[in-house]
């Protein structure tokens, strides 16, 4: 697949160009297969929880997919993945970076995690909010319907089991129960070695400019360079177009809004889906890379590829044939349009910012469809359960 | 009583003005030997049958440490504070319109080395101040001229348009600013004040010719202030301060009363005249110069040119020309027997040597004007000295996305002999040295800098001998390329390429007529192995002329390419409005819709709660209402449980109407 593209791409590459080639395709590879290995994990986790609640019946019922398989073929075969790599954007090794945090996450590998933070956060700051949902991941572990259902399981079945068996059924559900409590521990570790490898990069960036000015000059060129949306080349997003025409008296306000407008989201949605550390990473990612300066296909890529691990949890997605259609829309006509204002002069400037546009449309009801589609779908587990325990009632 | 306090007043008044007289006199009496004025005017009639004029004025002062205090007596005092005030140790500023044909007009000679500028303004000026003040001094120095000039030097005050360089352009340690405007418009209103700086303005001496619709109507047409001062040299001789003006034209005769044509190629030169290029005559010189001259230049191929006509029609030998039969001269004839006559001394070209007719003003009055005019009899064809290569920049590239600049030169042939004789033949390497700025938005890679020799593509090593780069910043500082090219000499032409992107600007950035695209400016190519010096045989009078030792001085050759014109991408400029209001709508959307969605949990516990507490109190709206009316009938009904929120909701609403009717009543009492 890709790999027949590459090779047909290497063909007539210079090798001076092969170096930096092969380390950004072994990027893609890796990533892919690391979300193969988190989606098994979380797979597992997922039958586990179903089956503590009693609804094997719903698993098997309707047949859990191979959620890792899937998002890590999606994400291989995504065109934008295809296209960031035969571009040599260097956002492979920016999503290898996230997607090794989270593996170490949700595998529960402190210092793994905390080097896939460390540096995601240093290519490209962005990822600096994911430590939330990690946190949650490495305390709570791999995603679990709502912490009250078992909760209410366990009391029900306290309540069930007649009294001299109470110690028993006690100890029978202690032991699955072990993972929904908050454990410190990992998170303690991750911390301490999220620290070490901070000082680290710190300490060989420091090192690396210091004749250039320092570390302050290093985050003001990069970071500032960032939040202070000074490039306005045309890219996917809708911010280059906005501060080229905004008036300059309002340009910090507008700064502050759209930086504002990552962060406002964020602690709702960590009290809302508090008990989805790894879907919350992705809500995450996927408003990061809408709302970003300087987005790619590279970022759509990532949030493409990890859809595909909640393919079971977001089945009865609303509006999902409109977005497939509107993205592929969009990827068609966005360098049309491109080209006509850049290249031919026949376009205007408008056309191509429309498109910009309607990419962002879609990537905010993207957001919006699945947050509610995964809240509605631990609704349903919530209703099921609360029939079962009705019908261990009666 | 009050007599003698007034003999003593008139005593004390006569003492007083005699005083006064006296140090006036004497400030009158030093100054007046210091202070110098001297008017020039050189015309020499270019190969394309065009003339060119090129005025010289030059005022000096002397050090301040020796003259009195800040009084001037010719010298502008406008200038003079500015060089004191901001510490300039050389300034150079000139405004062009039109650009200098190297080929036709000449690129080997001083004239055109010093004097021909690139289109528009360009200002560079070297400070004596700490190198951390110098960007502050510059930019007072902008807003100075900017005010002085009417123009809008003050565009160089930001750090996108000046830049420093370390050795390419002028030889200069540090303190040096460099600046263009490719597209300052130049017109009557830069004149003016340009003029004012002279002591006699435009009404007297050379500087009355300068009528302004025939000046404007040339091919080209330069001003240029050049400024030196030695104030502030720690050591070494002081000179003052010298300040010289300088303005060249070129004109084109009107030529419809020649008719005649001598043979089927060659056409006889249109004839001139003082009056009938500037429309105006010489009346006198100004009375404050020093000297006031008028010099007609014949250059060395028209000499020689002359010479062969004169073997042609075999009437003397061929160094005729030189000994001064002017009335035997076969080529042209002049209206007015000229003064005096210089040869050029030249060592290096054999054969002939330019001459130089000298007019002295001085006798001339309103009564018998000065009107030089010249009359061609035979038809003469030569050509300029030419720089040893002619170059030129031009873009390559299509879409708004990348382009690049190229620079080519092309080898004119001319020099050949000048070469050989310069340098041994074996190891012959013609040197270049290349400056060049481009704005921020034109942002150049250096590594792709490509050198071709003729035609073929040379490793950058073999030919780059030396490269100092300075990379634009955004919104910053410009990009600056100094180069030192050394091409083997029997060069045929040679290329440079430099790929650059354009980049996307803030919709206040572009100016005005966005479409028309920006401007680069002119890149400067020095060949330092060439000087241009004339050196003509004077009777070593005292009085030397300013503009022939300026001529005498050795500079090397120096020519400017053509300025860019680089289409850029644009936004839509009636837009803001639109992209601001859509953008943020899509995003309060998205911010909306989120935030609904994720509190939709207590929209559905609210609507579980209120379905049970509609079957518990299903009349409660009932009551309500008939309360609201109860209470309208009595005020002071003892107060039930759903009553204390209605009365709290009245009492909400009537302190929220004495809040708005006290703002009001606020508001009234302050707006009076």
């Amino acid at each position: 697949m890709v790999l027949h593209c590459y090779s047909h791409f290497l063909a007539h590459s210079l090798p001076k160009e092969l170096k930096g080639n092969l380390i950004i395709f072994c990027a893609d590879v890796a990533s892919a297969m690391f979300i193969r290995a988190t989606g098994r994990n979380l797979q597992i986790a997922y039958g586990q929880s179903l089956k503590f609640l009693d609804l094997v019946k719903l698993s098997e019922k309707s047949d859990i997919l191979p959620s890792g398989d899937i998002a890590a073929l999606v994400y291989l075969w995504n065109p934008f993945t295809i296209v960031a790599c035969v571009g040599l954007s260097t956002s492979p090794v920016e999503n290898l970076a996230i997607i090794l945090s989270l593996y170490g996450a949700c595998r529960r590998i402190a210092p793994l995690a905390a080097f896939g933070w460390v540096m995601a956060t240093h290519l490209s700051l962005y990822p600096v909010i994911l430590i939330i949902p990690m946190i949650l991941l490495l305390g709570y572990g791999p995603d679990t319907p709502p912490r009250k259902l078992f909760l209410q399981r366990k009391y029900v079945e306290v309540g069930d089991t007649p009294s001299n068996d109470r110690c028993q059924q006690g100890e029978a559900v202690d032991q699955p129960e072990l993972p929904y409590v908050f454990s410190w521990r990992p998170v303690i570790h991750f911390l301490f070695w999220t620290s070490l490898w901070l000082v680290y990069v710190l300490v060989l960036c420091g090192v690396s400019v210091k004749q250039y000015g320092g570390l302050w000059e290093l985050f003001k060129r990069t970071y500032g360079f960032m939040l202070t949306v000074q490039d306005l080349s045309p890219n996917m997003g809708v911010l280059w177009y906005f501060f080229a025409e905004v008036f300059d008296f309002f340009r910090n306000f507008f700064l502050i809004v759209f930086h504002g407008n990552i962060l406002f989201m964020i602690l709702p949605l960590a009290i809302r889906l508090k008990h989805r550390p790894f879907f919350l990473a992705f809500v995450y990612i996927v408003i990061s890379s809408m709302l970003k300066s300087y987005p790619s296909v590279g970022d759509s890529a990532l949030y493409l590829g990890l859809l595909g691990l909640f393919v079971n949890e977001l089945a009865d997605m609303k509006f999902s044939f409109f977005l497939f259609c509107g993205y592929i829309g969009v990827s068609l006509l966005s360098p049309v349009m491109h080209n006509l204002w850049i290249w031919r002069g026949t376009g205007n400037a408008n056309f191509y910012f429309a498109t910009a546009m309607a990419y962002a449309c879609l990537q905010i009801i993207l957001v919006v469809e699945s947050v509610s589609a995964m809240l509605n779908h631990d609704r349903k587990l919530r209703k099921l359960s609360a029939t079962k325990v009705l019908d261990g009632k009666t | 009583m009050a007599h003698l306090p007034r003999r003593t007043h008139s005593i004390l008044l006569i003492l007083s003005f005699q005083i006064c007289f006296s140090t006036i006199f004497a400030v009158f009496g030093s100054v007046f030997f210091q202070e110098e004025f001297s008017e020039e005017l050189l015309l020499k009639p270019l190969p394309d049958r065009k003339v060119l004029a090129h005025f010289h004025f030059e005022t000096t002062a002397p050090p301040l440490s020796t003259s009195h205090g800040r009084h001037h007596h010719l010298f502008p005092k406008a200038i003079a504070q500015l060089v004191q005030k901001f510490h300039v140790k050389e300034m150079e500023l000139s405004f062009t319109q039109g650009r200098w044909n190297y080929d036709r007009w000449g690129g080997f000679d001083p004239i055109s080395s010093s004097n021909a500028k690139p289109p528009g303004v360009e200002l560079w000026a070297v400070f004596d101040v700490p190198k951390d003040q110098v960007d502050a001094s510059w930019k007072n120095l902008t807003h100075t001229l900017s005010g002085l000039f009417c123009a809008s030097i003050n565009f160089l005050e930001s750090s996108t348009t000046y830049s420093t360089h370390e050795w390419g352009f002028h030889p200069s340690s540090g303190g040096l600013r460099y600046g263009t405007l490719p597209r300052e418009a130049v017109c009557t209103e830069n004149l003016t004040p340009w003029l004012k700086l002279l002591p006699c303005r435009d009404k007297a001496g050379l500087s009355a010719l300068l009528d302004r619709p025939s000046i404007y109507r040339g091919f080209y047409h330069s001003q240029r202030l050049h400024l030196t001062s030695s104030e502030f040299h720690s050591s070494g001789v002081e000179s003052g301060i010298v300040l010289e003006q300088a303005l060249t034209v070129v004109l084109q005769p009107n030529s419809h009363k020649m008719s005649k044509t001598f043979s089927s190629e060659t056409k006889l030169q249109p004839s001139w005249s003082l009056s009938s290029i500037f429309g105006r005559k010489v009346t006198g010189r100004c009375i404050l110069a020093k000297t006031s001259n008028v010099y007609l230049q014949l250059e060395r191929g028209l000499v020689t040119g002359l010479e062969n006509l004169q073997k042609d029609n075999m009437i003397t030998g061929p160094d005729h020309v030189g000994s001064g039969g002017l009335k035997d001269n076969p080529g042209f004839e002049l209206s007015v027997r000229p003064d005096k006559m210089f040869k050029e001394v030249n060592s290096l070209h054999g054969k002939s040597s330019s001459i130089l007719y000298e007019y002295s003003i001085e006798r001339y009055s309103v009564f018998e004007p000065f009107d030089l005019g010249l009359t061609w009899k035979f038809p003469v064809v030569w050509s300029c000295p030419r720089a040893p290569l002619h170059s030129s920049r031009f873009l390559m590239g299509s879409g708004n996305q990348r382009g690049t600049i190229a620079i080519s030169f092309t080898s004119t042939d001319l020099e050949e002999g000048f070469l050989s004789a310069n340098i041994g033949e074996e190891s012959c390497k013609l040197q270049a040295d290349i400056f060049q700025v481009v704005p921020w938005y034109i942002k150049a890679y250096y590594h792709t800098l490509r050198v071709f020799v003729d035609g073929q593509p040379e490793a950058i090593t073999n030919v780059v001998e030396k490269m100092h780069v300075s990379p634009s910043e955004d919104k910053e500082s410009p990009g600056v390329m100094e180069l030192v090219l050394k091409f083997p000499c029997a060069v045929k032409s040679a290329a440079l390429t430099l790929e650059f992107d354009k980049g996307f600007l803030h919709i206040d950035e572009y100016p005005p007529d966005a479409n028309q695209g920006f401007d680069i400016p002119s890149a400067v190519i020095i060949f330092p192995n060439f000087q241009t010096s004339m050196h003509y045989l004077e009777d070593n009078s005292s009085n030397k002329s300013p503009m022939l030792s300026k001529f005498q001085e050795k500079s090397p050759v120096l020519s400017y390419t053509e300025v860019l014109l680089v289409p850029l991408t644009t936004p839509d400029f009636s837009m803001p409005y639109n992209v601001i209001t859509i953008t943020c709508t899509v995003f309060a959307l998205y911010f909306g819709s989120l935030l609904n969605v994720l509190r939709r949990r207590v929209g559905e516990e609210e609507r579980i709660l209120k379905n049970s507490a509609s079957k518990k109190a299903g009349r409660l709206p009932q009551l309500l209402s008939r309360l609201s009316a109860k209470l309208r009938g009595k005020e002071w009904e003892p107060p039930q449980s759903p009553s204390t929120s209605s009365s709290f909701i009245s009492s909400k609403l009537i302190l929220k109407v004495f809040i708005v009717a006290g703002v009001a009543v606020f508001w009234q009492y302050y707006s009076e």
